[in-house]
């Protein structure tokens, strides 16, 4: 890639003040349109019209350049696709493609502006452009913060639709008819006389024409396959134990390796391999950054060997024992560590000493994201090309990394993107595949084979960060008057990017995210944001910050309505202020029957609004007491993405994240002794289990001017609405999470 | 040591205590029996020795021997599905799918002992099934579709 470009990619990636430089110089990459990956790679007759559709004499293949980690993305880009192609999202070929500046995010570097979503104002128009802007220039290719959807909804379609229009094209001249006259089905182009000439057949001289640009897309009322249920592409091979993921891949010649890596994240000082080298199957032991690796001939055998290994390991470059994160957390409300106060509508010190003021102070834990899927890689190293095979969540920045570790070229390093088993943001992470590259170095030509175990997982994840709110707040004549919530944690963002090697410079809109743009009006509210450094390294886990703030916010808003005397749902749709949100609260309460959050003795029902990646998501939680503790019953959900793709997919989306945000908010937690993760496995870190799980009934609606992307928004409600729901039915206040140290679940 | 999978004899040269799970995936290549845990915590990795289900990752390849071991491959092909996978289909019920297979097996021999099974009895088979995606809602409604397909043959 170009030199601007690379300088442009390590810095101005998100954050307000990183793009101020960016657009300047680079207004003429970014004008320019990427090149066309595909064309590198045709034979003589083969077409590419635009880096989404291939059509060769015997096949068309749709390229869906966003990852598939579990949630459908595949299907959901094909569907785009075909929609406006006229082909059978079954009846075709799709694959992940090369990574590629022309697959650079259309829809996260606006997400990334510091920017209500209701904003639509120049200051925020402008910053959404730039960083737009700078999203292409530097060619960012990446899935996560919910854009698969957004990014696709209308290039997909476009790119469809131009395929579509130059086929017909070269079919009207091949046959000498008006294109006016010609239709498309199913991978054809039909003629007034009603034969169908396969797009295939078209291809060759297809290849030979410039593509019809500008073609006005389809309305919504032509639409075949938008809003209807698909069959997922992948639904039979995962139905079947066919699906080939990344820890299931052969390659040639291919050898196991396991890793041993210091759990404290710190060095390794020596080791002794005399008897892992001894043990069947095994080959050598490898030195590694801060660990070793094994090279055996088989899966099992590497890691009994990794195990083997006798190691002494360096101290954790944070603190050893838990006490001393939480204190570092606390010091963080120092206003030394503010990071930026994000809101202050109203007059908020006058509010504070008008009344009696409520007070109450969070906690929210590191977790894990531990995917079932565990973290593997393969790599081949040679002089001239090096090979990976894995499931990424950023295949552009990989390169640069995976370059980086074998002296290479960004440009010799090929990635194959893999089926992934599950991510949360697991796959954002780069480290697990630098590993095997190294391994992969010291063996050039081998195909190496890395599999972590499940221990190795937990032990390096790169957690969600943890974090403490301090919420103040009046109310008078039954209303609440002023909320001011300041949070202290880790920024996620500047933890992430910077293993990558990239800078973040302005604050992290992650720390306040869930509470600053919040769709209510209080006649004051105050947002601050604190970072704390030197903490356990953390990252991007399922919604991201929202996933902490959503539960500070709703849950201190519940006291204060509580304090208030009024009831959770009615003073909600009074604070809101967002016709968006406003419709989904309502739509909740309809659906729930919400007559208040004590429908009899020992029950309590719970409610909480979170707007994240722009997405409103109101969730109505149900609990009863019962003998062996509290039963999670019911859940009512109600999102508003704008526009349904599919909507058997986005309620299963739906159910899962909420699932998600409940069984974490329920039991999971990682804390450190000794400088390690106590978790170590599914058995201390168990998230929901069928049996505990509640009937989770979902309504989608499209009022929202813009599609949105559903994988993360429905998380962060689920963890406060169940905290409100057991202080209705018990009395109880929970304002740390794992709530399971506090309460039992039945 | 000779394994008897899906009704197939396999001759396989691997220690005795080489967990069922490593000689399916490493030794014989049938991956669709995953490798989540090793500690018997999610049953991604459930197969069925003689029938009944249990977690491959704690049956030392030496108790596996002569016993009839049925693996997700076995019990039915994208083209010829087995009841339970046609209602897992039917029902989409997966997102990433690495849980599927062993969730599947679970299933299926629940049916098999319990053809028409109550709420509580599908929450004791399925509850050491960990699913990360949170599809429990969907494996629900499909356990109780597969039931209705089975009797109806």
């Amino acid at each position: 890639m170009s030199r601007i470009g690379k300088i442009a990619r390590r810095s101005f990636l998100i954050g307000s003040a990183a793009i101020a430089g960016g657009v300047a110089f680079g207004l003429y990459a970014v004008r320019k349109t990427p090149e066309n990956p595909l064309l590198a790679g045709l034979a003589p007759g083969e077409l590419s019209f635009n880096p989404w559709v291939k059509i060769t004499a015997d096949r068309i293949t749709l390229i869906t350049p966003h990852a598939d980690l579990g949630q459908g993305a595949m299907s959901m880009q094909a569907l785009l696709i075909a929609e406006e192609l006229d082909v059978d999202p079954a009846q075709v070929a799709t694959e992940f493609g090369p990574p590629a500046a022309a697959y650079w995010n259309t829809a996260l570097g606006a997400e990334s502006a510091p920017f209500l979503p209701g904003d639509t104002g120049l200051a925020a128009r402008a910053t959404r452009g730039a960083m737009n802007a700078a999203f292409k220039l530097v060619g960012m290719q990446g899935t996560g913060g919910s854009s698969a959807v957004p990014d696709s909804f209308v290039k997909l379609r476009q790119a469809g639709a131009m395929a579509r229009e130059t086929l017909k094209r070269v079919a009207a001249q091949r046959h000498g008819v008006d294109v006016a006259l010609l239709r498309s089905e199913n991978g054809a182009v039909i003629l007034p006389d009603g034969t169908a000439v396969p797009y295939t057949a078209l291809a060759a001289d297809a290849a030979q024409s410039d593509p019809v640009q500008e073609v006005p897309l389809r309305p919504d009322s032509d639409w075949r396959l938008i809003g209807k249920p698909m069959r997922r592409l992948d639904i039979l091979p995962k139905s079947t134990g066919t699906q080939v993921y990344g820890i299931d891949l052969k390659v040639e010649g291919m050898v196991h390796a396991a890793v041993r890596l210091n759990p404290r994240r710190g060095v390794l000082l020596s080791h002794d391999a005399t008897a892992a080298k001894a043990m069947r199957g095994v080959a050598q032991v490898l030195p590694i950054r801060d660990g070793v690796a094994v090279i055996a001939d088989n899966t099992w055998r590497a890691m009994q060997a990794a195990q083997a290994v006798v190691c002494d390991w360096g101290p954790a470059p944070y603190p050893a024992e838990m006490a001393d994160h939480w204190a570092a957390v606390e010091a963080g409300f120092d206003p030394a560590h503010l990071d930026k106060e994000w809101r202050a509508d109203g007059d908020m010190d006058a509010g504070l000493s008008a009344a009696d003021v409520v007070s109450a102070e969070y906690r929210a834990p590191y977790l894990a994201h531990q995917p079932l899927e565990p973290l593997n890689a393969i790599v081949r190293y040679l002089e001239a090309e090096t090979e990976v095979w894995t499931a990424h969540q950023l295949p552009r920045m990989l390169q640069d990394l995976v370059a980086g570790v074998t002296g290479q070229g960004s440009g010799q390093i090929t990635l194959h993107n893999q089926f992934a088993g599950g991510s949360f943001g697991h796959r954002l992470e780069f480290d697990h595949v630098l590993r095997a590259a190294e391994i992969a170095r010291q063996m050039p030509g081998t195909p190496v084979k890395l599999t972590y175990s499940r221990e190795e997982d937990f032990a390096q994840d790169f957690t969600r960060p943890p974090g403490m709110a301090r919420g103040r707040g009046t109310v008078a004549n039954g209303q609440v008057q002023a909320v001011e919530i300041v949070t202290s944690g880790p920024s996620p963002s500047r933890s992430q990017l910077g293993r990558a090697g990239y800078s973040v410079p302005g604050p992290d809109n992650q720390l306040p995210a869930g509470i600053w743009n919040a769709p209510y009006a209080p006649a004051a509210f105050r947002v601050r944001a604190h970072a704390v450094e030197g903490l356990a390294p953390v990252s991007s886990w399922r919604s991201v910050g929202a996933s902490l703030g959503g539960f500070f916010l709703e849950s201190f808003l519940d006291e204060l309505i509580h304090a208030a005397g009024a009831d959770p749902m009615a003073e909600r749709l009074r604070l809101c202020n967002d016709p968006v949100a406003r419709g989904v609260l309502e739509a909740v309460a309809e659906l729930s029957g919400w007559q208040g959050p004590s429908p009899a003795p020992g029950q309590g029902r719970g409610v909480a609004l979170v707007q994240s990646f722009g997405v409103n998501v109101a969730e109505v939680v149900d609990v009863r007491m019962t003998d062996a503790g509290l039963r999670i019953d019911r859940v009512f959900c109600v999102a508003d993405v704008g526009r349904v793709v599919d909507p058997v997919n986005i309620e299963n989306q739906i159910q899962g994240a909420v699932i998600w945000g409940l069984g974490h908010a329920m039991n999971c937690e990682i804390t450190y002794a000794d400088g390690m993760a106590e978790q170590t496995n599914y058995d201390s870190h168990s998230g929901m289990r069928l049996d505990q799980c509640p009937e989770i009934v979902v309504r989608v609606l499209e009022n929202a001017p813009e599609v949105r992307g559903i994988g993360e928004p429905p998380v962060p409600p689920a963890a406060p609405a169940l905290a409100n729901a057991i202080f209705a039915a018990t009395g109880q206040r929970l304002r740390e999470m794992p709530f399971g140290k506090f309460v039992d679940f039945a | 040591m000779r394994l008897n999978v899906n009704g197939t004899m396999h001759e396989v040269d691997v220690e005795p205590d080489m967990p069922l799970l490593w000689v399916l995936r490493d030794e014989l290549g049938l991956t669709g029996t995953k490798y989540g845990c090793g500690i018997a915590q999610c049953g991604a990795c459930t197969v069925w020795l003689g029938g009944e289900a249990m977690r491959s990752c704690q049956i030392p390849a030496s108790d596996a021997e002569g016993a009839e071991i049925t693996t997700i491959e076995g019990l039915g092909t994208p083209a010829a599905l087995h009841a339970v996978q046609a209602a897992w289909v039917e029902g989409q019920v997966a997102q990433c799918g690495y849980c599927q297979s062993g969730q599947i097996m679970q299933a299926a021999s629940l049916l098999t002992q319990i053809p028409n099974p109550s709420d509580a009895e599908i929450d004791e088979a399925m509850a050491g099934n960990l699913c990360r995606c949170g599809t429990y809602p969907r494996i629900r409604a499909a356990v109780y579709r597969a039931a209705q397909l089975m009797r109806e043959g």
